[in-house]
């Protein structure tokens, strides 16, 4: 028999799980995230391996979600330093990089960028030929300042990524074979400013990413686990390690979307809201066609605007850990926790914080603790409080849905126990089996994907003859990172007219999605 | 005169947005040139109408394009020098200050990229009060200044001077012009000397953007709501408070154009808004009666801290505020109207002022 190898790293536990190729849950275990991350991960494994009863070497695919790489731009620890080429003059001298930058960061990335001749126009007319000399005597004063990665923007290269690669082939020959080069094209959309800040962070924490996806493989290879390994990102698909290392942003919105997968996996609807319950938070939602729908808008991470592919998301403060209180006669609950100190600040803990998870002890909606330190409660706290818990999750679901209709509500997540089994706004609601480890079967089950994103003109080719173009690359890019051809499919695919002039220029946002072949 | 800084450029772009009624295009990329151009060449000296000499030259700047080109092809930062020698070559004049033609949207923060770069002076004041779709859209050509000659600048040197038969015209041209520029330019046009400005700028909308943008920045930090510190600045009112429950676009023509519709929360359960737009709101209906209509200026706001949300941004489900606020007199005179009023954009109904509405619903 062959198995599957879901693990996910979260902010307060490492969940395991061990999946057939079937996609049936063979065994699951929860283990505290250890500060080295990789000793959690051992444990977990461990503890999955000898519950699921399966020998190391029957386990053919591995995958881990974790936001190691998020951490260390929040945190700015272990950052690189970055030398950044912006392939844009005559353009683009008005904004220079890092101009919108929180300031505490750019100490840790080093000040370090140069803009050069190169780019295109909107329709993949060069706007400006580069120049090998000038390109070659930048690249030589950003390896003076020792920078340890290079990130590379170009404008309009979603549309042509040829000035982008050129300058990657000279800085070969200046920094030596295998220097790391993040160009935009691989990372973000249009708008070249988020697209940029996006590829400067990949380039930070290339070495981290490096070093962290390194010692999960030694960790795993240590149990007799030799798969490849892969690594779950934003848009809920898989990366092999290799590419994982070279796209390390890619994996900063993981944690939620395996979730979002793991609960359509587990209730078997492919679109609806996901209500995802956690200690401290509560995160909300969507899917379309069983992947997670894509934030339109700019996105911060760590105080950095970016534009690469995103979960649209909403983070409440909800969760088992809310703090409960009253106010003016009517009760309040959250958005502060007690967090992880849960097991010493909540009442059926022993403590002297009342908390959402109190409350459903109290009303026996969960068994946890001693169940008696809450018996005081009033009846009346007791119920305002479930009413408004509820209520705040309804207010969100209604925020996140794109029409007036009741949608399927899927709810996982520790703390999901303190919903009820109706909600105002869903025509059902879903609490699958397994819901406490969502996110290591969302990693487990996750497919490969390929997308392509640009600016075209539809009057030459005629609009169907550049869909068909757009649908082809896409699923050209799945297979390259790793699919099995036969199984992909288009599952997204996008027209936004540009605005304004009435040109033909149309831009394209295609995604393509298959199975993990064999190698 | 005062002198704009660097984190008076953060409150304009906000403000910006809130007389960019939904459209005018989003200021995020205005705001970066501007305080670059600002970190660079020192800050911005903002005069009053008042100071400003009746024979001096003063050169408008604004950019026209597609917003998704806008945001992947940056400017170069000597368009302005570009656009406002070749208006001094031709003229034969010095420009003296540099003027917004429409303080909503992107165009109030490149009037001060320009007069940064330039050392030049920004009037507090622009020509419409609020975004419009189109050139001619402006207080000076209602009152019959030539909109040319105009001048259209790319970032890579070119430069093309219009000089056209009316203003009509000079959309046309320029759209054409810009388009082969690779959907974006620089423009200069309007070009006025100091009395013509003073008898018919629109007062004050840049250090009135500035405060209200101020407003909802400082309340963000302080929890506390902006809206009605908004009205008390803007003369405005309350239209509806709500959720919203649909939203149809269409793009064919180039512009945005469609409806919104919103479900009444807290004082306002019970009752319904719907809200037509064309790149900018235009017109507003509570429970199928006219609240507010163009040219009166009608914005949304995010109902938890006072952030405006523009007719691109709009979703089901979000919570918000919609604000009606007076325009300035002259959209309101019978050429005005002829130029901006609802039958201009197609709509069946007679432009009635947003006071007169707010009356005849309280009686």
């Amino acid at each position: 028999m062959n198995y599957k190898l879901g693990i996910d790293v979260g902010g307060t536990n490492t969940d395991a799980v061990i999946l057939d190729m079937n996609d049936r849950v063979i065994a699951k275990s929860k283990r505290p995230t250890s500060e080295d991350v990789s000793s959690g991960i051992k444990d977990a494994v461990e503890s999955v391996l000898q519950t699921g009863k399966v020998a190391p070497s029957q386990i053919i695919h591995a995958m881990l979600g974790t936001t190691h790489a998020t951490n260390a731009i929040v945190e700015r620890k272990g950052l690189s330093k970055v030398g950044i080429i912006r392939l844009c003059l005559p353009a683009g001298r008005s904004v220079p990089p890092y101009l919108d930058w929180p300031s505490d960061i750019i100490p840790h990335l080093g000040n370090h960028y140069e803009m050069v001749h190169g780019g295109y126009e909107f329709n993949g007319k060069i706007l400006s030929q580069p120049d090998r000399e000038e390109i070659k005597n930048v690249l030589e004063s950003l390896r003076k300042n020792n920078v340890e990665a290079l990130a590379v923007s170009c404008v309009f290269a979603p549309v042509n990524s040829e000035h982008e690669l050129l300058v990657r082939e000279i800085a070969g020959s200046v920094f030596g074979c295998g220097f790391p080069v993040s160009l935009s094209h691989e990372i973000g959309t249009i708008g070249i400013l988020e697209r940029e800040n996006a590829t400067i962070l990949n380039a930070a924490i290339l070495k981290i990413a490096e070093s962290a996806y390194s010692s999960f493989q030694d960790v795993l290879k240590a149990h007799g686990v030799t798969s490849d390994l892969f690594i779950t990102q934003n848009d809920g698909t898989l990366m092999a390690v290799g590419y994982a290392k070279k796209y390390p942003v890619f994996t900063i919105a993981s944690g939620p979307t395996n979730s979002l997968r793991g609960a359509a996996f587990l209730s078997g609807i492919k679109d609806a809201v996901v209500v995802d319950v956690g200690g401290t938070t509560t995160d909300v939602g969507i899917l379309k066609k069983g992947f997670p729908r894509e934030s339109t808008q700019a996105v911060q991470v760590g105080g950095v605007r970016t534009n690469f592919r995103m979960p649209d998301l909403v983070a409440i403060g909800l969760g088992g850990g809310s703090i409960v209180r009253s106010k003016n006669g009517s009760v309040v609950v959250g958005p502060d926790s007690v967090g992880y100190r849960i097991t010493k600040e909540a009442m059926v803990f022993g403590g002297s914080t009342l908390t959402a998870t109190d409350i459903a002890v109290a009303s026996g909606l969960a068994s946890l603790g001693d169940p008696s330190l809450v018996s005081g409660i009033e009846k009346e706290m007791i119920s305002t409080s479930i009413v408004k818990i509820k209520e705040i999750v309804e207010e969100v679901i209604d925020r996140m849905k794109t029409t007036a209709e009741d949608v399927p509500v899927v709810i996982v997540g520790g703390g999901s126990i303190l919903l009820p089994q109706t909600l105002k706004g869903a025509s059902e609601v879903y609490r699958p089996e397994n819901f406490d480890v969502a996110n290591a079967i969302g990693a487990a089950i996750s497919q490969v994907s390929g997308s392509v994103d640009g600016v075209y003109d539809v009057a030459k080719k005629g609009r169907d003859s550049v869909i068909e173009e757009v649908k082809e690359s896409a699923r050209q890019e799945a297979v390259k990172a790793g699919a099995d051809p036969e199984s992909v499919e288009i599952v997204d695919l996008e027209e936004i007219p540009l605005a304004y002039l009435p040109s033909n220029a149309v831009r394209f946002r295609v995604k393509a999605v298959g199975r993990l072949g064999h190698q | 005169m005062r002198y704009l800084s660097v984190d008076d450029i953060d409150s304009l772009a906000v403000g910006a947005a809130v007389l960019g009624t939904g459209g005018g295009g989003d200021p995020y990329l205005g705001k970066l040139m501007a305080k670059q151009a600002i970190m660079e060449k020192g800050n911005v000296r903002l005069i009053d109408l008042e100071e400003l000499p009746d024979d001096k030259l003063v050169v408008p700047s604004a950019m026209m394009g597609a917003p998704a080109v806008l945001l992947e092809k940056l400017p170069n930062g000597e368009e302005p020098q570009t656009a406002v020698r070749a208006i001094e070559s031709y003229t034969g004049k010095k420009a003296y200050a540099t003027i917004s033609l429409e303080a909503g949207g992107i165009n109030s923060t490149i009037p001060v990229y320009t007069a940064a770069r330039l050392g030049l002076p920004l009037v507090d004041a622009d020509g419409m009060g609020r975004a419009f779709p189109e050139i001619p859209m402006v207080t000076f050509s209602i009152k019959g200044v030539k909109a040319s000659p105009m001048i259209c600048c790319d970032e890579k040197g070119n430069m093309v001077i219009l000089e056209t038969i009316d203003n009509a015209w000079v959309e046309t041209l320029s759209r054409t012009v810009t388009v082969a520029m690779g959907l974006s330019s620089m423009i200069s046009l309007y070009v006025m000397d100091g009395r013509t400005v003073k008898k018919h700028a629109i007062k004050g909308t840049i250090s009135l953007a500035i405060a209200i943008g101020k407003r909802i920045i400082e309340s963000s930090r302080g929890k506390r709501n902006p809206v009605d510190s908004i009205l008390e600045l803007t003369n405005g009112c309350r239209l509806f408070e709500g959720k919203v429950t649909d939203v149809q676009r269409d793009l064919t023509t180039g512009f945005v154009r469609g409806k919104a519709g919103f479900e009444g929360i807290d004082n306002f359960r019970g009752k319904n808004f719907k809200l037509e737009f064309q790149n900018e709101n235009l017109i507003g209906f509570l429970n199928g009666e006219p609240a507010a209509m163009v040219p009166d200026l009608i914005t949304v706001l995010d109902i938890e801290n006072g952030i405006p949300i523009t007719t691109e941004q709009l979703k089901y489900g979000q919570r918000v505020v919609i604000i009606g606020m007076p325009c300035a007199p002259v959209w309101r005179t019978p050429e005005g109207l002829a130029q901006v009023g609802p039958r201009y954009f197609n709509y069946d109904v007679d432009y009635v002022p947003i006071e007169d509405l707010a009356k005849r619903k309280k009686s």
